[in-house]
């Protein structure tokens, strides 16, 4: 592998750009890496702007409102919001976070930026394959935008699209184009991550540098890597989903369909099943939020350990972790489907291979937390984005001891309380993962710092509207708030939640539009943003070792050889307190193996 | 008005944060302007995360206090719903002591190590007893509850016909309820979707010549007899509906194509649950959100709300279109009496198909 990269040495150099191979058709994984963060970022805004709508017809069912009016137009008589936008609201809200924000934008941006430059390569295994990828996920975005925009209305059957809501034009108004665009978007977008996943595993394998060994990985390659696998495997069995909803849509046949009656006529669907969907559905829809929270997990752990100047405590217990969690993730997804009607025996399975997923998390913060214990941390913003995420996963995962055991969920099954697991355990946390991996390689990826202070600003209020919004809904969720109700006002049971709602509504609001600070420093500090030094937060990882200015093959010259592991952080017998990878041992040191 | 005020609000406090950002830089123009964190952004961040950590237990305390009475918790009404509680508890007591101490250990080593110039973190990379420890604590704890959980989840789920309960069809639709007793045999005659026949009537789709179906009770109410095991069966004739029955701790999906099957046990009668203290606080803070609410709409000039009065619900929980957020039954649990008289008024199905 060594000798592979190091003849490639030299070779770009003399190759021509222009605009368009430089910006937008672009083969190079740093520029891609960009491309993924910013279409990510605009998707992330559409997203988030969705969500402050849904919370304010939730505290205000009743009254007019001047940004429905504005934004939803003709969905919005009067600014009076209609119930099926408040439904398509909700489902393309999580259909962008998940995939299109917190999949792509996540783990897209920094597999694509980091993979090459922290084994020492000079790009990924496929230059080609790799663009094709970013370029299809960009057609799946388009898509799924432009389906918004359709005479019936978007996709309205949930993110989770269960047949027959989503398989009957006559079932709602959602199900008709919209629900096609967003199949045929999902089809691209899985084409699109499979391409890249493919492209991940083959690079860390076959391009990592010499002395690059496995065991010398950052945890981020590993986060990255097992991601990707997991992606391989689960991702086709969602596209043989959507494809046999297609099918059952378009063609007639009978997969999830069977016995309907509806607007007075027998329909001919016979045979199929319903929770036969679920069952494909959820065999990716877990993986996946595995797919969101361990790339999250590996940014979080480098950041850590960068900052607290520390070695990261328990890396091989952390790998063993990534790889425990990986293998679990994709024997747990009945725990969605307890009360789906399927055999009750099933259900005590799944609750005990879903309550030993806890463990190797448990692992994780623990170990994290370690990391903290007597370092020097230097709180950066990144490093605040770090420490939050150890905060809400542990929030939102311990609840999920609730979820997972089949008795309990009966009764907290699709309420609010799911929805406060979920986002503060892979929805917060992945976001902050994806901050703290925005502020910690802005300068490598623009050659420019982001703004401290604002970076400060951001996180603190962002982590005070974050438990403001998602702790108070367990609670209305244990009260026996179903979501995804267009209003609880038809349910006089419900009144004294109302104001537990208004002031989740206000958290969000404040959490949303502080999000402009981000967008601002973002955006300003491209071009104005002080000017980096090489290797700002004093880091080991190979990528710090590559010139500021971006090049095609990523080092001048030789690429650097490694000689230690990533976390030499604060070792004894060395002047600075950190040792790049590749600095040789020095004479009688040793090489830690943890 | 009060959404127009907020946006307001917010624009005012975006405008503002954006001129305190322009202060800020400003004022840092001619400070050390490395991006990177110096001594005193440490020292502030780590007040800021002790000033964190007391926000996130205030924030708890306060839900606790507030909303912690948690009305569905403490008051199944059913038999299976008391060991669910009991089981809830538990876990919620076991997640309240990890909770606040993985959260204090993790905020105040994040203020108590904020980094000082000189000085040095401990290379501390490994410790196989303490990662033993930590690896085989979770394991023993979560061993408990799996098993615990599984045998309340088994008994649970484990009512059948053996049982001798009472069958009742619980029927789904966009977007509403029906209801089927199987009658004086109390046996559900066969049904289809694909027999229903809207001018004879027979709305849900039973077979005319199955000897079991004559007498079965179509209805639109939910009339269950305190103190005997009910089984229900459900059936959907659309989309995936889910039976959420929370005060009785139950839920089930209804799925078109096939029938599943929830069984529990009614303890307390509406009449009953109506004068517990704590229902009655409630009911009161209800109505008194209610009398505040018809003020402002009678300002308006619409009608005023009506004055709630408790009773049990079956909601629908699975969403199933534009008007899933109102699909709702009433539940009456009553004494067998009760019950028995009013299966009485209800027609049989053979004299309910109109000919």
């Amino acid at each position: 592998m060594s000798e592979h990269a190091d003849s490639y040495e030299g070779h770009e150099h003399h190759h021509k750009e222009t605009f368009v191979t430089k910006y937008i058709f672009s083969q190079d994984h740093k520029m891609i890496a960009k491309q993924y963060l910013i279409t990510g970022i605009i998707m992330g805004v559409i997203g988030v702007i969705m969500s402050m709508m849904m919370r304010m017809q939730i505290a205000w069912p009743e009254e007019p409102n001047v940004i429905f009016e504005a934004l939803l137009g003709r969905w919005a008589p009067d600014g009076v919001m209609d119930a099926d936008i408040y439904l398509a609201l909700v489902t393309i809200h999580g259909t962008i976070m998940v995939f299109f924000v917190l999949t792509a934008g996540l783990s897209g941006t920094f597999s694509n930026l980091l993979i090459p430059l922290q084994i020492g390569a000079r790009d990924m295994a496929s230059g080609f394959l790799n663009m094709l990828s970013y370029w299809i996920f960009f057609l799946s975005s388009v898509i799924m935008v432009f389906s918004l925009f359709v005479e019936a209305g978007p996709a309205a059957a949930g993110w989770t699209i269960y047949p027959p809501l989503s398989a009957l034009p006559l079932a709602q108004s959602g199900s008709g184009m919209g629900m096609t665009l967003w199949l045929v978007s999902m089809a691209i977008f899985i084409a699109a991550s499979l391409l890249a996943s493919l492209n991940y595993i083959v690079t860390i394998i076959n391009l990592r540098t010499k002395g690059m060994s496995m065991t010398r990985l950052p945890l981020t390659i590993w986060a990255f890597f097992i991601t990707a696998i997991i992606g391989v495997v689960s991702f086709p069995v969602l596209l043989s989903a959507a494809l046999l909803l297609i099918m059952d849509r378009s063609f007639g046949t009978s997969f999830f369909l069977s016995d309907i009656f509806i607007q007075g006529e027998v329909l001919h669907y016979q045979g199929g099943s319903p929770v036969l969907f679920e069952h494909l559905f959820w065999f990716l829809g877990h993986p996946e939020v595995y797919i969101v929270i361990l790339p999250a997990m590996g940014i979080v752990s480098e950041v850590i350990a960068t900052n607290s100047r520390k070695p990261i405590f328990g890396y091989r217990a952390m790998i063993a972790a990534i790889l425990a969690i990986a293998f679990l993730s994709t024997i747990v997804w009945g725990h969605h489907m307890f009360i789906s009607g399927m055999n009750p025996f099933l259900g005590s399975v799944f609750t005990f291979t879903t309550l030993l997923i806890a463990i190797p998390s448990a692992i994780k913060a623990f170990n994290w937390i370690t990391t903290l214990w007597k370092g020097n941390l230097q709180l950066n913003p990144a490093m605040l984005f770090s420490i939050g995420l150890v905060s809400t996963f542990l929030t939102g995962g311990l609840t999920g001891i609730i979820l997972g055991d089949s008795a309990l969920d009966i009764n907290v099954h699709d309420t609010y309380f799911v929805i406060a697991h979920f986002h503060l355990v892979m929805g917060i946390s992945a976001l902050y993962g994806m901050f703290a991996g925005i502020y910690h390689w802005y300068p490598k990826m623009f050659g420019r710092m982001l703004n401290k202070n604002l970076g400060y600003i951001h996180f603190w209020v962002t982590a005070i509207c974050a438990y403001g919004v998602f702790f108070p809904m367990h609670f209305i969720g244990m009260a026996g708030l179903p979501r995804r109700y267009y209003t609880n006002s038809n349910f006089p049971l419900f009144d004294d939640l109302q104001d537990v709602n208004v002031i989740i509504t206000i958290f969000a609001l404040f959490g949303g539009v502080v999000q402009l600070v981000f967008l601002w420093n973002f955006f300003y500090s491209i071009f104005y943003g002080k000017k980096t030094v090489q290797n700002p937060w004093r880091s080991t990882t190979l990528e710090w070792t590559a010139p500021i200015k971006h090049i095609h093959g990523n080092w001048e010259g030789k690429i650097p050889h490694v000689y230690r592991w990533p976390y030499d952080y604060s070792k004894p017998g060395h002047d600075e307190d950190f040792v790049p990878q590749n600095v040789p041992l020095k004479e009688g040191e040793e090489e830690l193996q943890h | 008005m009060t959404a127009f005020l907020t946006i307001i609000v917010l624009v005012f406090i975006t405008v503002a944060i954006w001129q305190m950002v322009k202060i800020f830089d400003l004022a840092q123009v001619n400070k050390d302007n490395s991006q990177v964190a110096n001594d005193k952004d440490n020292r502030i961040n780590g007040y800021l995360m002790l000033g964190f950590l007391a926000f996130i237990y205030g924030i708890t305390i306060v839900c606790f206090v507030k909303w912690g009475d948690l009305p569905l918790m403490s008051n199944a009404a059913s038999e299976h719903g008391v060991k669910i509680d009991n089981l809830m508890i538990i876990s919620m007591i076991l997640i309240f002591i990890v909770q606040t101490i993985t959260q204090f250990l993790l905020h105040y080593f994040a203020f108590k190590y904020k980094g000082e110039k000189g000085r040095k973190a401990l290379f501390y990379a490994d410790n196989d007893k303490l990662e033993f420890i930590w690896t085989i604590i979770p394991t023993i704890v979560l061993a408990g509850l799996i098993i615990y959980g599984l045998f309340t989840w088994t008994e649970i789920m484990d009512i059948n016909e053996d049982d001798d309960p009472l069958v009742i069809e619980l029927y789904a639709q966009q977007f509403n309820w029906k209801t089927r007793y199987g009658g004086a045999d109390n046996t559900l005659g066969k049904a289809n979707v694909r027999l229903i026949d809207i001018n004879r009537a027979n709305i849900l789709g039973l077979d005319e010549s199955d000897p079991n179906a004559q007498d079965d009770i179509i209805t639109t109410e939910l009339h269950l007899p305190v103190g005997r095991t009910v089984l229900f069966k459900m059936r959907s004739q659309d989309v995936l509906h889910s039976a959420y029955m929370p005060h009785f701790r139950a839920q089930m999906n209804c799925v078109p194509g096939m029938i599943t099957q929830f069984g529990f046990t009614p303890t307390v009668t509406t009449v009953e649950m109506r004068q517990t203290p704590e229902m009655i606080d409630k009911v009161a803070n209800i109505n008194r959100i209610r009398v505040e609410k018809s003020k402002k709409l009678i300002k308006k000039g619409e009608e005023p709300l009506e004055r709630y009065e408790f009773d049990y619900l079956l909601l629908c929980n699975k969403i199933c279109g534009k008007s899933h957020y109102n699909m709702q039954i009433k539940i009456i649990v009553e004494t067998q009496e009760e019950y028995d008289a009013w299966i009485k008024t209800q027609k049989v199905f053979k004299n309910s198909l109109i000919n």
